[in-house]
């Protein structure tokens, strides 16, 4: 009951002081809040842009590969048990490639056989003039394909393979075709109609192939076989390099690698981003503290005849100190909410204008920032608070 | 009547100025004493020593038979907060507080503040009804009466109030005088420093200084109990 009193009158006096002082203490606050807002507004940013970033950098595609080491192919298998290395919430998508070398008008091209709805995951940069194809038949081919054969979209060609009869071939894929035998080796030309549906302009090595669906590719070829590249997009917040270490470790006849210019990009970018985002709030938590140390600095000077008054009245050095780091500590308690809160909106503002989408809120850093603006608040005015120790209690006898 | 204070050969020397220079005096229970003197005469420093702000540099003060003259810092503030209350010139009301947060400061440094005290105390000083407003609102005289409700609010052995109507009209002085011969006649013990020869006579006791010496001290024969 007694202690219950008096720690009544304790946060009355403070908060009093504060709240009848106010046109004093705004200064201070303001520099909290900005201070506490800056602290918020960039951890917030810290933790979500990563993950902004990395949605970002998807864009500019793959920043993985999975390719055989010391076999012919990837199994579904392997490709299975590396993606296990990778979890669900990192792996944005991936997709095998199937590579065959086959003719159009006797002009050698190479096809290759892929899942047209992973390549939208992992190659979202491909700019395809005409749509993906949906049904057998139907393909995708390079803008240097299309000019060397003069085809456009809604136009039909015709693919052929010449296939060599081996063990691997599976003969029921070519039942109707002519077999022909020159010197004991068998081979047949088989033929594929194919419809052009959509044309990709990447600028790069995409435009001298002709994708099409893994079926049609089998059907082609007449064989059954894997794969002889994964393309893998990882949101990168995991840490890429060791996905792609353990999985090379674990994987037996798999190699993963980083594809270097999205990956490295990646990271350079989070790298400075994240020594900006330190050194900012650090420089701006530092001018926080030397504002308040000034405010509080200047608040002491001008009540050392209440600091002399309560000390007359008995109070001892630490109830001064106390009540004086109170007043300091409850704004700084003040500030670290309002800063929480406006830090939000803060973040929320950069990510809109720079990222273009909305951030999480993250609850944990509420008590986060209020505790550090506390902690700020209260190392800037411990040399204020030192020099009210000082104070003489005759000082209130000495009249003006 | 037994001694309350007594100054045995006190002596408060800066350098080659002696501020109070030999000076003994006693004080009894229930005594109403006025200390009287020109500017620089030694009031300010006695007053110091009397309030445990400030030691001897020679000699002894004993407060209520314990010397109290080689005391530490803590214990002389543990003494100035049981058994001194203040009174002063300038008032200094804290100025974010209303009158009864005021008082009950005083409480919350000595014991447990209580509301209801602090307002008995300001009813007893005739400010009941100005206990909610804060000190800007109120003249100079309800001022005093405030600091003199915060001075006796933890029932102090000695009540000491320096140049307590200094910055006070007439018709304030004469209120807070009847509230001095009123706790003088309830037994408190008063040590008032003044200038003010018309404060200093209304004082059952009157002790002058100058030069850090006493130079009389004499019974007030006016004096009305």
């Amino acid at each position: 009951m007694i202690k219950n009193k008096k720690r009544l009158m304790f946060f009355k006096m403070i908060s009093l002081s504060l709240l009848r002082r106010r046109s004093r203490m705004i200064v201070a606050l303001l520099a909290i809040v900005v201070g506490a807002t800056v602290l918020a507004g960039l951890v917030t940013i810290y933790y979500d842009v990563p993950r902004q970033m990395s949605e970002s950098m998807r864009s500019y595609g793959a920043n993985m590969i999975f390719t055989p080491d010391g076999t012919d192919s990837l199994t579904d298998e392997m490709i299975e048990r590396a993606l296990s290395y990778i979890p669900a919430r990192d792996l944005d998508g991936y997709t095998p490639y199937r590579y065959e070398n086959t003719t159009i008008n006797k002009n050698p091209v190479t096809f290759a056989g892929v899942d047209f709805d992973g390549v939208k995951k992992t190659a979202p940069y491909w700019n395809v003039d005409g749509a993906y194809p949906t049904r057998d038949g139907e393909v995708l081919i390079g803008a240097n394909v299309a000019k060397t054969f003069n085809l456009g979209v809604g136009d039909k060609t015709v693919a052929v393979s010449s296939i060599e009869i081996t063990e691997d071939v599976d003969e029921s894929l070519i039942p109707d075709y002519e077999i022909i035998e020159i010197d004991g080796v068998k081979s047949a030309d088989h033929e594929l109609p194919i419809k052009v549906v959509g044309i990709i302009q990447t600028g790069s090595s995409e435009e001298d192939y002709v994708y099409l669906s893994y079926s049609d590719v089998e059907y082609l070829t007449a064989k059954h076989r894997g794969y002889d590249l994964v393309e893998v997009s990882v949101n990168s917040t995991g840490g890429l390099e060791s996905y792609t270490t353990s999985i090379s470790n674990g994987v037996e006849g798999l190699r993963a690698k980083l594809i270097k210019h999205v990956a490295a990009s990646e990271s350079a970018v989070l790298t400075k981003l994240t020594s900006l985002i330190f050194i900012v709030t650090a420089v701006v938590l530092l001018l926080t503290m030397i504002c308040v140390a000034t405010t509080m600095t200047a608040v002491i000077a001008e009540r050392r005849k209440e600091i002399g008054l309560r000390k007359a009245l008995g109070a001892s050095n630490l109830s001064v100190v106390g009540e004086f780091l109170g007043e300091g500590l409850l704004l700084g308690g003040v500030g670290g909410i309002l800063g929480s809160v406006l830090g939000y909106v803060f973040a929320e503002i950069v990510s809109k204008n720079v990222f273009g989408g909305s951030i999480t809120f993250l609850w944990w850093l509420i008590p986060v920032t209020i505790i550090a603006s506390v902690a700020v608040t209260g190392i800037a005015c411990l040399i204020p608070i030192r020099s009210a120790v000082d104070v003489d209690p005759a000082l209130v006898l000495k009249g003006e | 009547m037994a001694s309350l204070l007594e100054l045995k050969n006190v002596s408060k020397i800066y350098g080659d100025l002696h501020a109070l220079d030999d000076v003994s005096l006693t004080v009894e229970k229930g005594e109403w004493v006025a200390i009287m003197g020109p500017s620089g005469s030694g009031k300010s420093t006695m007053m110091n020593i009397i309030g445990c702000m400030d030691k001897p540099s020679l000699g002894q003060v004993l407060l209520d038979g314990k010397d109290i003259s080689k005391e530490s810092q803590t214990s002389l503030t543990t003494i100035r907060r049981d058994k001194i209350g203040l009174i002063f010139q300038q008032f200094h009301l804290i100025n974010y507080l209303n009158a009864v947060e005021n008082v009950m400061v005083a409480q919350y440094y000595h014991s447990v503040p209580d509301e209801k005290e602090a307002l008995a105390a300001l009813e007893r000083v005739g400010l009941k009804d100005r206990a909610k407003h804060l000190p800007s609102q109120l003249s100079g005289g309800e001022q005093q009466r405030v600091c003199i409700a915060r001075a006796l609010i933890n029932n102090p052995e000695i009540i000491l109030a320096d140049e307590p109507t200094g910055n006070l009209d007439e018709a304030n002085e004469n209120i807070v005088l009847d509230i001095f011969r009123q706790l003088h006649k309830e037994g408190t013990s008063l040590v008032v420093v003044t200038h003010d020869p018309e404060v200093g006579e209304v004082a059952q006791r009157t002790i002058r200084l100058e030069h850090g010496k006493i130079i009389s001290d004499e019974k007030n024969e006016n004096f009305v109990e």
